[in-house]
């Protein structure tokens, strides 16, 4: 420890003066770098933040084809299923998104997101009983997707959708939670029993 | 020989690693913690290597691409040469790793290692357990089949409850609008790199930590850690009743470790590999998913609290919990180390690891789920049917085709979402079965627009026909009054 360089360094004034330079000139270096990591920072934080920029204004969601009327008959619900609008060649299988048809009658229709509201889970439509029954927290919903029983906050998620030539269109693109149901319409109130 | 020491010189007269290496092997521990207690920290050590090590030999073969992990993973299991062993291997070896981690800060707990000098150690390891769990949780992301498809599903519902930022959040999480290639890369992302980088970092800091305060010594009861004197009485203690870490301590670790990766070995040549389960296909909607076995315990408790008090619990309970762990060394950094004279430490411990043992218990059979095959599974027991009129058989149709059964079990099977029925004619009345059946109420659905009054009236019948045979149905008393005047004329009269 006796030799450290600084200590040798302090003994004579005119070194000493050579310190507080190199002094200097180790403060400006710390700020060079710290000013060119700032710079990278900027391109590392827009490269991160990818997911929310290709998103913005509504650019996840379109208008998507679940085929022609005539496969969803009058009265029921059919699942079906639908290639989601955002999405790339190794997304593989979990590229197609499945949703739940009820066609209440004509071109009147109501389309319901899989996950359930509480978590998630894909629901599974009974036609005998007219419900919805989530497998993982007990979640149930009626057959118009207001909720029936179990933990969910809230009815099913709906799609807004339209009828053009023969063909029934949802505005789907993005998984729907308590907070991403932008694009899919929103039902204010759940079915409280 | 000599030319063989002579390299080692070499190297040493370079290196200059010899003295601290030396020094490290020779520091003094007390007697007492050259302990069976004190080698959980080490075998969870020992664990993390093996995870490294089985973790590189898997990411030889695995894809991390959405499309192809799963294939990937087949072939891994069936195609590449011990291939399942590996993946075993690693998936035992997380298994252990969570239990070891999770077992030695229990002992940390009861021995009050994280008191005064000692709370930075304890600190970096609620991190440490923090980063385990994310490496547990990740890591069944990339064992990508339907579970993880839809545990990823309940990470973005949860993140989608935070106020404010919850799009922001869940899009992150994603990497996207969807569960697809971009979620598979990042979280492969964050379990090959960015998790083992962190870990490595603070396992290092931890056993520096270790090193540069000393083992915890043996709590005595009565032997108060006070912060004036206690660094002191350690060094004290070391030098007068102290022996060197090598041989006197380090080789019960190294028989425990060496236990362990033979157990790890013994559970993945026996037991297997884990799944990977259902092909990730979002479009196959009959799948239960279910989380790996450290994570069943939060499973059971999203299903059983208040839907009201859901969100508010699972945003702040975790930051309240973390910040306790956190907090523990500076709210309770004196005093006692013994578990004899501490006796709140103890019974928290106890009670947390009954409740978590419990909720995994509850998630193993899931009572609050509907069994979604209850219905086509098992049919109505025989003796429910014998000498049964045809309306009452045709209610047991009807109970049957209406997925009754996948919340209400008969004869011990069917779902456990609402009550077992085999005795129900003993507590409710005919109209208070119709009314039940037809509006819900007491978290069942009301069945009013899915049922005939014909399908209600036989469904009733054969619901007042599940009682013991030496049991009677419940009637309404007053009913009775209303209907036979004359045969309870007597009660009528006394009021």
């Amino acid at each position: 420890m006796s030799s450290h360089p600084a200590r040798v360094l302090e003994a004579s004034g005119e070194e000493k003066r050579d310190l507080s330079r190199r002094d200097l000139f180790a403060k400006i270096g710390l700020i060079l770098n710290g000013l060119a990591v700032t710079v990278l920072a900027v391109p590392v934080v827009g490269y991160l933040l990818s997911p929310i920029v290709r998103g913005e204004n509504g650019r996840y969601k379109s208008w998507v084809s679940l085929g022609e009327l005539d496969e969803f008959p009058e009265g029921q619900t059919r699942l079906a299923k639908y290639q989601n609008p955002v999405s790339s060649s190794w997304d593989g299988d979990t590229g197609h998104i499945p949703c739940w048809v009820r066609r209440i009658q004509g071109e009147q229709f109501q389309v319901f997101a899989i996950n359930c509201a509480h978590l998630g889970c894909p629901v599974r439509w009974f036609a005998q009983s007219g419900l919805f029954m989530c497998p993982c927290h007990g979640g149930v919903y009626y057959q118009d997707g207001s909720r029936a029983s179990g933990p969910p906050p809230r009815g099913l998620f709906e799609y807004a959708y339209k009828v053009e030539n023969g063909m029934l269109l949802i505005k789907a693109g993005q998984i729907p939670t308590l907070s991403t149901t932008a694009s899919l319409r929103t039902r204010k109130t759940a079915c409280q029993g | 020989m000599s030319r063989l020491s002579n390299i080692g010189r070499w190297f040493g007269d370079r290196l200059q690693l010899g003295p601290a290496i030396r020094e490290t092997a020779a520091h003094a521990v007390p007697r007492k913690s050259a302990s069976w207690w004190y080698i959980f920290g080490s075998a969870a050590l020992t664990i993390f290597i093996l995870q490294i090590f089985t973790g590189i030999m898997l990411a030889i073969i695995y894809v991390p691409s959405a499309s192809e992990a799963w294939n990937s993973l087949q072939y891994l299991n069936h195609g590449v040469t011990l291939g399942w062993f590996l993946r075993a291997v690693h998936g035992w070896g997380s298994n252990f790793m969570v239990a070891l981690v999770l077992i030695h800060m229990c002992q940390v707990i009861l021995f009050g290692a994280y008191k005064f000098p000692r709370e930075l150690t304890w600190i970096i390891g609620v991190f440490l357990l923090l980063l385990t769990l994310g490496m547990a949780f990740t890591g069944q992301v990339l064992r990508f089949d339907q579970d993880a498809y839809w545990g990823l599903g309940i990470g973005a519902s949860i993140a989608g409850r935070v106020p404010l930022i919850g799009a922001f959040l869940v899009h992150m999480l994603l990497g996207g609008p969807i569960i697809a290639g971009d979620t598979l890369s990042r979280f492969f992302a964050i379990h090959i790199f960015v998790i083992p980088g962190i870990l490595i970092g603070l396992v290092s800091l931890h056993l520096l930590l270790v090193l540069k305060l000393g083992i915890n010594d043996w709590p005595m009861p009565g032997r108060m850690v006070r912060r004036s004197t206690y660094i002191k009485e350690y060094h004290e203690m070391t030098r007068t009743d102290g022996v060197p870490f090598v041989p006197e301590a380090v080789w019960k670790d190294m028989f425990f470790s060496a236990a362990i990766i033979v157990a790890v070995m013994m559970c993945a040549a026996f037991l297997g590999p884990f799944g990977p389960s259902g092909y990730p296909d979002p479009t196959i909607v009959q799948t239960v998913p279910k989380p790996d076995f450290f994570f069943r315990w939060m499973y059971a408790m999203l299903a059983l609290l208040p839907p009201e008090m859901e969100t508010p619990i699972l945003l702040i309970a975790p930051v309240v919990v973390i910040g306790f762990l956190i907090l523990l060394p500076f709210l309770s950094g004196e005093g006692e180390k013994s578990w004899r004279r501490r006796p709140i430490a103890v019974v928290t411990l106890l009670l947390t690891a009954v409740a978590l043992g419990t909720f995994t218990k509850l998630a193993d059979y899931s009572p609050w789920s509907p069994v979604m095959d209850g219905w086509s599974g098992d049919p109505v027991p025989v003796e429910y049917l014998k000498s049964r009129s045809p309306l009452e058989r045709q209610g047991a149709l009807v109970f049957q085709v209406k997925q009754c059964r996948n919340c209400h079990s008969i004869g011990d099977s069917g779902g456990k979402r609402g009550p077992a029925l085999d005795r129900v004619a003993t507590n409710m009345t005919h109209d208070q079965l119709v009314r039940q059946v037809i509006q819900g109420g007491g978290n069942m659905p009301a069945y009013g627009k899915n049922l005939t009054p014909a399908e209600v009236t036989a469904l009733v019948s054969f619901l007042e026909t599940l009682h013991p045979a030496n049991q009677s149905p419940a009637r309404d008393a007053a009913q009775a009054v209303v209907s036979q005047p004359e045969a309870a004329g007597g009660a009528v009269k006394n009021r």
